[in-house]
């Protein structure tokens, strides 16, 4: 196999760089190629999350009961951050409640549930017949909202990638086929079965930030979807890029890395150096926006592991309960232990199966104790440095172990703990079984609260000291008026001198008066008390 | 025996002067150590005071965290800061080489981050929690029904008593940070053992 990729390399002749560290662990991906993508069944619910990016929630544009049809807008995002919904299928909305979501650790969040009603009815298409007459921007508003979004690694809107790359000049777009990870097979089986339209929609994504050039980066072990690309880039400017084979070959940074030779800066993102990363599901799902007009409903999601009979990539609606699909499939009860969300390596156990497939869902393990056994108690650090050497970011994975289990923020941040992609290779060659990324992992949830406290603190602080300011304006403001009120009153009485004259009068008037009452009544008293002493004590 | 001769005149001019240059010089040398002294001090105020939690409470019996940052600065204990809890003592202590103390009961305990919730309906509009917010986090006009703007209160707690008719609510405030990975002690499942012997 290896041997027909080689050959097949030596016909593309863009030099591949050397990326730092990687390992090769068994692929596992035989099994779930073996049979086509398949469309799967209606689920009897979708479940659709409301969650955004940045923890806000969804605005959803129906209300429990609502009949809804196949591609009908169902919520919109409130802020950048978000993605619009639209129902994979015609039915119901059932509720609208909270459920699990993949990461174990945060809370249930808000899904629209749609009880399908089986018939599919569909809200019509409109496509775009003539997309390379559009401009740039039109594109990436279109590619918004139609929901297409990231579908590697982190669900976030195409577009604010898009938009982001419009603000640097695009020199080179990627389209990322590389699939290291053991056991996902999505990508592969994709570019295997739909290349035409995947060199459709990296063109659309081309058109989208007027990249100068764009290659497709695959694998070099996977000769079937080379071979379909090939006959699919025949008529097109867009070169091919053969990586080797490793793990994480993949990784947007790794991905620069291995094509440019150029490093990008940590911290930062492929755009700072002028290059545009999108994997090949983001353009397939670009394809069928533009040029077919269907909004983002489903995506392409493996199931593979040892209980499943027949593992496969399915054809998937967003929001079908993972529990359905490993039905599907044929899962054996007595051997799957757990459900891994992701790759082998990256992957989320489950600690609730009742999860429904997302945008970035591109596999699902079923885990048998034979591949996935219980973790072995975690011996102690030998620091043989092994971590180091398959580290893809070149950081010190025992220094970093040490620092997080001491808390120390500051030795963490000075290792440069953020440039950590947590692919888990330093899990993988461990020889003392310490499960490092989820250190890692760990650690970098706490260093972002913490700078989430700060930047919350430091806001309070403005709003406080804007407070004071204000109060000792107000203060000073309504002295001014009081002064200004005053002078207008006595300006306005300097006319009215009579009255002014005739109002001391009568004030003392009325004071005389009241003196003269006091002291006839203080005569009264002392003439009364003369009378009580001068009257006989009998 | 004569006197040796002496010009007085000079003489007295002479130890004038010098008197007068030393007394500038010693004047200068006083503003410019006054002048250092608080500019130190303001720096080591501000140390301070991007260790408090920035809630405005008041619990320490400031006015404020900055007040209370000056009055640290001047020798007044740290741990009168309920809602900075230990870990701000923690710090704090380590900026100022002090020992690390307990929570002064007397001035609260410490509690989770909440966030004021006026039940609008009972509302009469009186103002008087407008003018109590540290962080003009309060909304709304005399006799027109106010509101909190979620995002900006601090659970400071200072509008809860103004109110006359008690329409304030504390509740838990919802972050948006977000619980991410603990660190492995019994969540180990959460871990991929691919590739581990058994």
């Amino acid at each position: 196999m290896n041997l027909i990729a080689r050959l097949f390399s030596s016909k593309h002749s863009t030099a591949v760089h050397k990326t730092s560290g990687g390992i090769n662990p068994p692929p596992f991906k035989e099994h779930s190629l073996r049979s086509q993508i398949m469309p799967t069944p209606l689920p009897e619910e979708l479940w659709l999350s409301l969650m955004q990016r940045d923890g806000k929630s969804l605005e959803t544009l129906v209300s429990v009961g609502d009949l809804v049809l196949k591609n009908q807008l169902i919520a919109t995002p409130t802020t950048t951050y978000g993605v619009p919904i639209h129902a994979p299928t015609s039915g119901q909305i059932k509720e609208i409640s909270a459920k699990h979501v993949v990461n174990s650790f945060a809370e249930p969040q808000l899904h629209i549930v749609i009880a399908v009603d089986g018939q599919d009815k569909v809200e019509p298409l409109q496509a775009v017949t003539q997309y390379q007459s559009l401009s740039a921007f039109q594109l990436i508003e279109k590619l918004h909202d139609l929901g297409v979004a990231n579908v590697g690694g982190i669900d976030l809107p195409t577009s604010g990638k898009l938009n982001l790359a419009m603000q640097s000049k695009t020199q080179l777009l990627i389209i990322n086929a590389c699939e290291c990870e053991p056991f996902i097979s999505a990508d592969e089986a994709l570019v295997r079965e739909k290349a035409d339209q995947i060199v459709s929609g990296a063109e659309i994504l081309q058109q989208a930030n007027n990249a100068e050039k764009c290659v497709v980066a695959i694998e070099n072990n996977m000769p079937d979807a080379i071979s379909a690309l090939k006959l699919a880039l025949a008529n097109s400017s867009i070169e091919l890029v053969l990586i080797p084979t490793k793990y994480p070959a993949g990784g947007e940074r790794q991905i620069v890395q291995a094509i440019t030779g150029k490093e990008v800066p940590s911290g930062g993102v492929p755009s700072d150096i002028n290059i545009l990363v999108q994997n090949v599901g983001t353009a397939y799902a670009a394809y069928n926006a533009i040029v077919i007009g269907q909004p983002c409903i489903s995506r392409i999601t493996t199931l593979a592991g040892t209980p499943l009979k027949t593992p496969k990539n399915f054809e998937v609606l967003l929001g079908t309960p993972i529990p359905f699909l490993l039905e599907l499939c044929g899962n054996d009860e007595r051997t799957h232990e757990s459900t891994i969300v992701g790759g082998s390596l990256m992957g989320v156990t489950l600690f609730d199966d009742n999860v429904a497939i997302s945008m970035t869902t591109n596999c699902v393990i079923a885990a048998s104790p034979e591949w996935f056994p219980d973790l072995p108690a975690e011996l102690a650090c030998i620091r043989c440095g092994n971590c180091a050497d398959v580290c893809p970011a070149k950081l010190l994975p025992q220094q970093l172990y040490a620092f997080s289990r001491s808390q120390d923020s500051e030795n963490l941040e000075y290792q440069n703990l953020s440039d950590c992609i947590e692919c888990g290779a330093c899990s993988y060659v461990c020889p003392s079984n310490i499960p490092l990324v989820q250190y890692f992992r760990a650690s970098k949830a706490t260093q972002l609260a913490q700078v989430q406290q700060t930047q919350l603190s430091e806001y309070w602080q403005e709003r406080y000291q804007y407070n004071k300011y204000r109060l000792k304006k107000d203060k000073e403001e309504s002295k001014e008026r009081k002064a200004r009120l005053i002078k207008n009153r006595s300006t306005k009485t300097d006319f009215d001198d009579f009255s002014k004259s005739k109002a001391k009068i009568d004030i003392a008037a009325a004071v005389s008066r009241v003196k003269k009452r006091k002291t006839e009544s203080a005569l009264k008293k002392i003439q009364e008390a003369r009378d009580d002493t001068g009257k006989p004590q009998t | 025996m004569e006197a040796p001769f002496v010009n007085t005149t000079a003489a007295t001019y002479l130890m004038v002067s010098v008197t007068f240059l030393f007394g500038l010089y010693a004047l200068a040398k006083t503003y410019n150590w006054i002048k250092n002294r608080s500019k130190q001090e303001r720096l080591l105020v501000d140390k301070i005071n991007q260790l408090l939690p920035q809630t405005q409470c008041g619990q320490c019996g400031y006015e404020g965290c900055r007040p209370y940052a000056r009055a640290i600065s001047q020798g007044e204990p740290v741990n009168q800061c309920p809602p900075g809890g230990i870990e701000t003592i923690v710090k704090l202590t380590t900026l100022l080489n002090d020992q690390v103390k307990t929570l002064n009961p007397a001035h609260g305990e410490f509690e989770v981050l909440k966030v004021a919730v006026i039940r609008e309906d009972e509302c009469i509009g009186c103002t008087k929690c407008i003018k109590a917010c540290p962080v003009d986090a309060i909304l709304g006009g005399p006799k027109l029904m106010h509101t909190v703007i979620e995002a900006e209160c601090t659970g400071c707690d200072l509008c809860v008593d103004p109110c006359p008719v008690d329409c304030i609510d504390m509740v838990p405030a919802l972050t948006n940070i977000q619980p991410g990975w603990s660190l492995p002690d019994n969540l180990n499942s959460l871990h991929n053992s691919f590739g581990r012997q058994p």
